[in-house]
């Protein structure tokens, strides 16, 4: 395999270690987590989510759980990708406004009200938004609706997007990107866990 | 995108249907390569993957990690438990939908419908034995944000007779569903 395992290499899951004999007993998904991140990230077409948008709503994202590996992986991509440098700062802004706990949000009403919890309502910061444009601004209070209070997510949200200039196809792999990230920040952070527990 | 969305209010056993906010593919216009990303071709028939096939190779690597995850039963975490992390998470998370498919798979698997009711009626903190209670209290320590995962319920884990095998089932099971969850609470809603 050309890329190192992704998941392995930010949970330093070492070759020949107890973790890698496990892994390899789920060998579709260790090797489909890994061509989720390449087609994300390494798309044959980003002409509806471009690289820097990828790379920049990732260390977002990843920024938004807290200082880990994951974070740190994602923040030096978008360093190091066209453009990025010049949002890694407005990115930091935004994440150290947008940090909060969740999963919060409303259910539908009814007997499910009663667990109903408040939270932040971001949005992005007007200094921040003239770094980012509109379009990506759009996109990183969808995210962070995705990363802490999805159970609140509405058909309006998606016209946001699409008001924005998000198109049906573009708004797709964008979820795609922020629910992959949401998972694979867990598994490392689970096996790191796990790893750590064994020493 | 259909006229009648009857949205349930509670999370249920019952099978609900799901109602895309935005157009999928028409099923007319798949082509080779996204019958590639559906991975089964009868998936044409759902709403749900019509759209997510829109990028028909990140859903293709998202369905293949979502099997083995789920199906692979040569070893490991038995199904029901898999399917409990599942279930617990969506209950956590809020995706009505996904709590209602899974708490059906692990109904049929573990033969404990009424726990796995108790789950959805009480909430994550429903008592339900020591073992389910360590994998609900790790799914859910997984899924809030900032990650509450932590030693002690590696500790639970195996003091419920979890080997670290089956433990590694429940990290993916529980985090896959934080993907899961996310999509279908984001880009639709369930209809009864």
């Amino acid at each position: 395999m050309s890329t190192p395992d992704i998941i392995d290499t930010l949970a330093g899951i070492k070759p020949g270690s107890a973790l890698d004999a496990i892994r390899a007993k789920r060998l579709q998904a260790r090797e489909n987590a890994q061509k989720s991140y390449l087609s994300l990230f390494e798309p044959i077409d980003a002409g509806e989510f471009s690289l820097l948008e990828r790379t920049a709503v990732a260390a977002f994202v990843t920024g938004l759980h807290g200082e880990s590996p994951v974070a740190t992986f994602y923040r030096d991509k978008l360093a190091a990708t066209a453009g990025g440098a010049a949002l890694v700062k407005a990115i930091d802004v935004e994440i150290a406004r947008g940090k909060t706990s969740g999963p919060y949000g409303s259910f539908p009403a009814g007997p499910l009200s009663i667990e109903n919890t408040a939270g932040l309502i971001y949005r992005v910061d007007a200094a921040s938004k003239s770094a980012l444009g509109n379009r990506l601004s759009a996109g990183l209070e969808h995210a962070h609706l995705l990363v802490f209070r999805p159970r609140d997510a509405a058909s309006t949200d998606l016209k946001a997007l699409l008001a924005a200039g998000w198109s049906t196809t573009g708004i797709v792999t964008f979820s795609q990107l922020v629910a992959f990230l949401s998972f694979q920040v867990r598994v490392v952070s689970g096996l790191r866990t796990l790893a750590a527990a064994t020493a | 995108m259909s006229a009648t969305v009857n949205p349930p209010v509670v999370f249920t056993q019952d099978e609900l249907g799901w109602v895309s906010w935005i157009e999928p593919l028409p099923e007319a216009e798949l082509t080779e390569r996204h019958y590639a990303g559906l991975v089964d071709r009868a998936r044409a028939k759902s709403e749900y993957f019509r759209l997510l096939v829109r990028d028909p190779e990140v859903l293709e690597a998202r369905t293949k990690t979502d099997k083995d995850i789920f199906y692979n039963v040569a070893d490991g975490l038995p199904r029901a438990e898999r399917e409990l992390a599942a279930a617990a998470t969506s209950r956590y998370n809020g995706c009505i939908y996904c709590a209602s498919v899974h708490a059906r798979f692990a109904s049929t698997y573990s033969k404990r419908r009424e726990d796995v009711q108790k789950l959805l009626d009480e909430g994550v903190k429903a008592d339900l034995g020591e073992r389910w209670n360590a994998v609900v209290k790790a799914s859910v320590a997984l899924a809030a944000t900032p990650i509450a995962f932590g030693p002690d319920n590696i500790r639970e884990l195996r003091g419920a007779g979890l080997d670290d095998a089956e433990i590694v089932d429940v990290i993916n099971g529980a985090s896959f569903f934080n993907w899961a969850n996310r999509l279908m609470l984001s880009l639709g809603e369930p209809s009864k």
